[in-house]
């Protein structure tokens, strides 16, 4: 199937109802997008797609043809970070950083949609993704931060 | 136990403790030069034993606390310690300590640790040991190079020392405006230099670099998702993977057919008795081959979650601990006393469950093995392998790429082992993660326990009896910090049924969660404030200033507390940190208790990293959210019923409570870990509070796993 990943075209043999995380990870070595949980519940590997925030490893890759997928290696332009990453690394969100990838597309996602979140709606967007080091206060500021750029 | 702790109060616990190896230099003079290039090293080793790494074959005990610094040509420092980073942000920490005492800008300062081939071995990273052991001995060895480099110039100048200082990697003299670069002074020469301890380290109130907020130094890697995981790396020729778990605890293998599985297509199959492994290049088909083993377990009796504490209480071994006098009576200050609480609670088994699951990735070459893992403790991992393969450890390199996080829950490498038992027979590189469903089941636990507590207090609000007797949860922080004569605490273990070891303050987050409740209970039946009731009893200052801090910033008995809600108080000290936590609660018709607000007062002496430390404790308040109100493991016949984040339950931004951090700055103490400490307040301040709010008192952790009833 061809992909159309990070503004790039791939073709991948993958099977039928492999995960989109699967292929990324295993067969693209797109390693940013996490496993944290399969399941969809844990959002260690959100993705864009077209535009929304999805959990890659519930997400058929085959459902995703013709489709823009935004991973976590294409936020940043030209080598300049998103708005997002730059206001993640202002806030030091981060202690052991394995959930930073989905967080940021998350946030992306949500901001992508409505501008100047209130916090309720933040969470809300957020909700899906575990920190287990419990770094939201930091996350929380960085989102806030991000959007009133 | 009781020894150890007594010289050393932050001395690691039972669950900790794991036989060392004897350690040897991995690395000698001749090829720690051939590795680095030229330059100035600085070794040590705790107790400065002569000649260190120059003898490349000494042993040296367990407590062992090394790192190497080394200055290359350019002025580039590179720093080995056997630290892992598992999110505690130690690669800052530790590279602001070099930065201040070295005079480089931090951006010079690499940072390897956690390999066993580069870095000089070191037990592991737990009991929040960096900061206060690591930490003062690399300051030495940081001031010791700064004094050698010193004298270089000096001799090389020859001009007067003392009109030579350091400055951003530089030597500079003030008259004259002569500077030389720090690397430029040791470029080709090999130095190497023991440290040494009688060297003068900046003083706390002369900081600059340390205590203050650096942000995580290659944090940007992580945002980008360029960082590479254990489980993100690969190697060429690389095989997935898969082990077969048996269906229950203590099941054993009858039967196994493997036939179907070697049969299909790209797919090894290892088998050493009850090993079994199936190996694929691709993930996907290494899946289906484990799904096509056949097999029969012989699954024996086990308890249930319904049958636990009873089997925990039944299965007690001798007691341990403070007051091990088990023939003295301590009844009959109980029953004379003015009130009395009697209280046993009840303590859940929890699991860590660190967002990046196990993983490990192995490769042979020869009878040579290398190993990537996410561990806390690389050269434990080390040790074990070298055990289960008979071979030298000096055979074996462990590197511990900076990992998603453990919580006390990573001090062993079983994915590593794995991926090496199944390697050996592939000839190839194999990588194994672990599902989060293997995660939550095959890792270990906090243990489960139970704690019975009967203490009496005096009309005047002196607590006058304590007795604790603690089951199976461990001994850390089982002492009571209130001044009491008559008193008895024991720790009884238990083997446990469920696999189980240390996990962020140990056992403290269950005694202080029994003693909090306990001294919150007898306050109410004195009518006194518990706060006052604490201070009345504390002779300990910074357990006071924590506690008077917190309630300060709480407005603790000052403003009204509205309707359907309550406050409450408590607080703890384990590893040279002092915590106090007030929480306000409300609650809902349908049962669920929301944390509405909680202030977090913490002390552990000389803050490294104000940033980084408001983040641990802001973390461990919401890591110990869960584990106060919903977080459990269930199960029954040996099965874990719950191994799936979508039924176990864990803190999300929803349940983020507005969260105020007070860190008292003791520039007079020397700094103590700050990973562990900050959780203990939490769980008794929300029962406390809920307490406050209700009048129902729980005796359970988690409090309310099914909403409040």
């Amino acid at each position: 199937m061809d992909l159309l990943i990070n503004d790039k075209k791939y073709n991948v043999a993958a099977e039928p109802g492999e995960s989109l995380l699967n292929v990324l990870r295993n067969r693209l070595d797109l390693t940013g997008s996490k496993y944290g949980c399969g399941e969809g519940s844990c959002g260690a590997c959100t993705v864009l797609i077209d535009g929304t925030a999805a959990r890659s490893c519930i997400t058929p890759a085959g459902t995703t043809v013709g489709k823009k997928i935004i991973t976590i290696e294409g936020v940043a332009k030209n080598g300049e970070l998103h708005a997002v990453q730059k206001a993640f690394l202002r806030a030091d969100a981060f202690q052991c950083a394995y959930c930073a990838p989905g967080m940021v597309m998350s946030a992306v996602s949500l901001l992508g949609k409505t501008a100047s979140p209130s916090e309720t709606q933040i969470k809300a967007a957020m909700q899906g993704n575990i920190c287990r080091c419990g770094t939201y206060p930091r996350i929380m500021k960085a989102i806030q931060e991000a959007a009133n750029i | 136990m009781k020894e150890q702790k007594e010289k050393d109060p932050i001395a690691p616990e039972q669950y900790e403790l794991r036989s060392p190896p004897p350690y040897e230099f991995s690395m000698n003079r001749r090829n720690f030069f051939g590795v680095l290039g030229s330059g100035l090293a600085i070794t040590f080793t705790l107790g400065n034993l002569p000649g260190a790494a120059l003898s490349g074959a000494e042993t040296y005990n367990e407590d062992s606390v090394a790192a190497w610094i080394h200055i290359n040509g350019e002025g580039k420092v590179t720093v080995y310690s056997g630290k892992a980073e598992v999110g505690q942000n130690i690669r800052t920490s530790l590279s602001q300590i070099v930065a201040e005492e070295l005079h480089v800008p931090i951006d010079k300062i690499t940072m390897v640790l956690g390999d066993t081939a580069l870095t000089p071995y070191d037990r592991g990273t737990f009991g929040s040991r960096s900061i206060p052991y690591m930490g003062p001995q690399l300051r030495k060895a940081a001031a010791t190079a700064r004094e050698i480099l010193l004298d270089m110039a000096a001799s090389e100048w020859k001009a007067d020392r003392a009109s030579l200082f350091i400055e951003a990697g530089e030597i500079r003299q003030r008259a004259s405006g002569k500077a030389i670069n720090i690397g430029q002074l040791t470029k080709g020469k090999q130095l190497m230099k023991p440290v040494n301890d009688n060297v003068p380290v900046t003083p706390g109130d002369q900081w600059k670099v340390t205590g203050t907020s650096v942000p995580k130094v290659n944090g940007e890697s992580f945002l980008t998702g360029k960082h590479k995981f254990t489980s993100d790396m690969a190697l060429p020729d690389m095989l997935h993977g898969k082990m077969l778990r048996p269906p229950a605890y203590g099941a054993t293998l009858l039967s196994a057919d493997i036939s179907a599985a070697k049969s299909m297509k790209g797919v090894t199959v290892v088998r050493d008795g009850d090993f079994i492994g199936v190996l694929a290049a691709d993930l996907m088909v290494a899946g289906k081959a484990l799904k096509a083993i056949k097999t029969e377990w012989k699954i024996p009796e086990h308890p249930s979650r319904d049958t636990i504490f009873e089997f925990l209480k039944a299965h007690a071994e001798k007691a341990e601990g403070s007051d091990n006098d088990s023939s003295r009576d301590i009844a009959s200050g109980f029953d004379n006393a003015a009130v009395r609480e009697s209280q046993t609670f009840y303590i859940d088994y929890i699991a860590h469950a660190p967002l990046e699951p196990r993983a490990g990735l192995a490769q042979w070459s020869g009878n040579k093995l290398t190993v990537w893992t996410g561990t806390q403790r690389p050269f434990g991992v080390q040790e074990d392998l070298a055990e289960v393969f008979n071979i030298p450890k000096e055979n074996i390199r462990v590197i511990q790429p900076d990992t998603g996080s453990g919580y006390g829950g990573k001090h062993t490498g079983e994915a590593g082992i794995e991926a090496a038992r199944l390697a050996r027979d592939a000839g190839r590189p194999v990588k194994v993660v672990w599902t989060r469903e293997e995660e939550f089941t095959w890792a270990y636990f906090r243990p489960a326990g139970v704690i019975e507590v009967k203490a009496a207090a005096a009309s005047d609000g002196a607590v006058t009896t304590w007795e604790f007797q603690n089951y199976n949860s461990g001994g850390s922080g089982i002492e009571t910090p209130y001044a009491v004569a008559n008193k008895k605490i024991q720790f009884h273990p238990v083997a446990s049924p469920l696999r189980q070891g240390s996990y962020r303050g140990l056992a403290a987050t269950a005694n202080v969660f029994a003693r909090e409740s306990v001294m919150n209970d007898l306050a109410l039946q004195l009518n006194m404030d518990p706060l006052t009731f604490r201070l009345k009893n504390l002779k300990d200052e910074r357990m006071k200033d924590v506690l008077e801090a917190a309630a300060r910033k709480f407005n603790w008995g000052e403003s009204k507390v509205a309707a359907g809600h309550g406050v409450g108080i408590a607080c703890g000290s384990e590893k040279g940190g002092y915590v106090a936590t007030c929480a306000e609660i409300s609650t809902g018709d349908d049962g669920e208790v929301k944390v509405e607000r909680v202030v977090v007062a913490f002390e552990c002496g000389a803050i490294i990293n104000p940033g980084h430390l408001e983040n641990q404790i802001q973390g461990a308040v919401i890591q110990g959210l869960g584990g106060a109100l919903f977080e459990y493991i269930d199960f029954k016949d040996g099965r874990i019923l719950n191994p799936f984040f979508s039924k176990y339950r864990v803190p999300r931004f929803g349940d983020t409570p507005q969260l105020d951090v007070v860190m008292l700055n003791r520039k007079d103490i020397p700094s103590a870990g700050a990973g562990e400490t900050p959780i203990l307040g939490i769980a008794p301040a929300i029962r406390n509070a809920i307490v406050d709010a209700t009048g129902k008192k729980l005796y359970t952790l988690p409090l309310i796993p099914k909403g409040l009833t």
